[in-house]
């Protein structure tokens, strides 16, 4: 862990808070309205990147070792499933479109990720095992565990160009 | 482990464990202040060594899944930034 960063400044929260706005909604996904909750959040996401190496999300404590910490580096592997459910991710940094519109408030919600000791190696990944392909196929089919998003290649691409989640947390799909 | 303490009316024990870089964390500690009542927090993410895990330990026992916000009041606990509990546990 390095302790030893200097704190964001006020135009490098703007800058990746204008970045994860274009990204998001490239992507059909929508910051939350709240323009100073959400900084308050890409503060806490730049500290997390200068503090342990990686984006992990601000409002769960990380392991500091990234392999433990892949299901949740910022968007999450939870993101998603929250967004359909409770129409917020866990921090509320991304909302759906209901709640963009105001038709429904954000609120706090429970803890989709498992404690440490219950977690699976790969969490999320419910990704067949390669033996068990159903047909033969050209190249091998990988899915991004942040958003879903599947290809067929040799190997998984460096920046899932949904989510751009990295190449560390593609599985093999089939 | 060093409790960072905020002086205020007294309602008891109440300890916060929170994270540093959390939003939902921040609500909670400014509607505890904003309540004006007397409370100890603590940010787990700042903590090393001994006083890390020792901390965990506590917010595993009053939360299994070990999230934050953890609000302990008295003997109850309040897991996440829920306004209207905590208004109500406070009286
Ligand atoms: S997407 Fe996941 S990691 Fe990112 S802020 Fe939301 S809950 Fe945290």
């Amino acid at each position: 862990m390095n302790e030893n960063f200097s704190e964001p400044n006020d135009s490098e929260v703007d800058e990746l808070y204008a970045r994860l706005d274009r990204e998001a909604k490239q992507g059909g996904y929508f910051l939350n309205p709240d323009v100073e909750f959400v900084k308050g959040l890409v503060r806490g996401l730049l500290i997390n990147e200068r503090r342990y190496g990686y984006r992990a999300c601000p409002c769960r404590l990380a392991a500091d070792d990234k392999q433990q910490d892949l299901d949740i580096i910022c968007p999450c592997y939870y993101r998603d499933a929250d967004l359909s459910e409770f129409g917020a991710c866990y921090c509320a940094l991304y909302v759906s479109a209901a709640v963009l519109k105001g038709e429904k408030e954000p609120s706090c919600i429970p803890e989709r990720r498992q404690p440490f000791m219950g977690r699976a190696a790969k969490p999320g990944s419910s990704g067949a095992s390669p033996d068990a392909a159903p047909v033969k196929l050209s190249v091998p089919v990988w899915r991004c565990l942040v958003c879903g998003y599947l290809c067929g290649r040799e190997r998984p691409p460096e920046v899932c160009p949904i989510c751009k989640a990295g190449r560390e947390r593609f599985e093999r799909f089939i | 482990m060093n409790f960072e303490h905020v002086a205020g009316k007294e309602r008891g024990k109440i300890t916060l464990y929170a994270l540093s870089t959390c939003i939902w964390c921040k609500r909670t500690r400014e509607l505890l202040t904003a309540l004006g009542v007397s409370f100890d927090y603590i940010y787990v993410d700042l903590l090393k060594g001994e006083d890390r895990t020792k901390a965990i330990e506590q917010v595993k026992h009053y939360n299994p899944s070990t999230s934050f916000p953890t609000l302990v009041i008295g003997d109850k606990s309040i897991v996440g930034f829920r306004e209207k509990e905590i208004r109500e546990a406070i009286g």
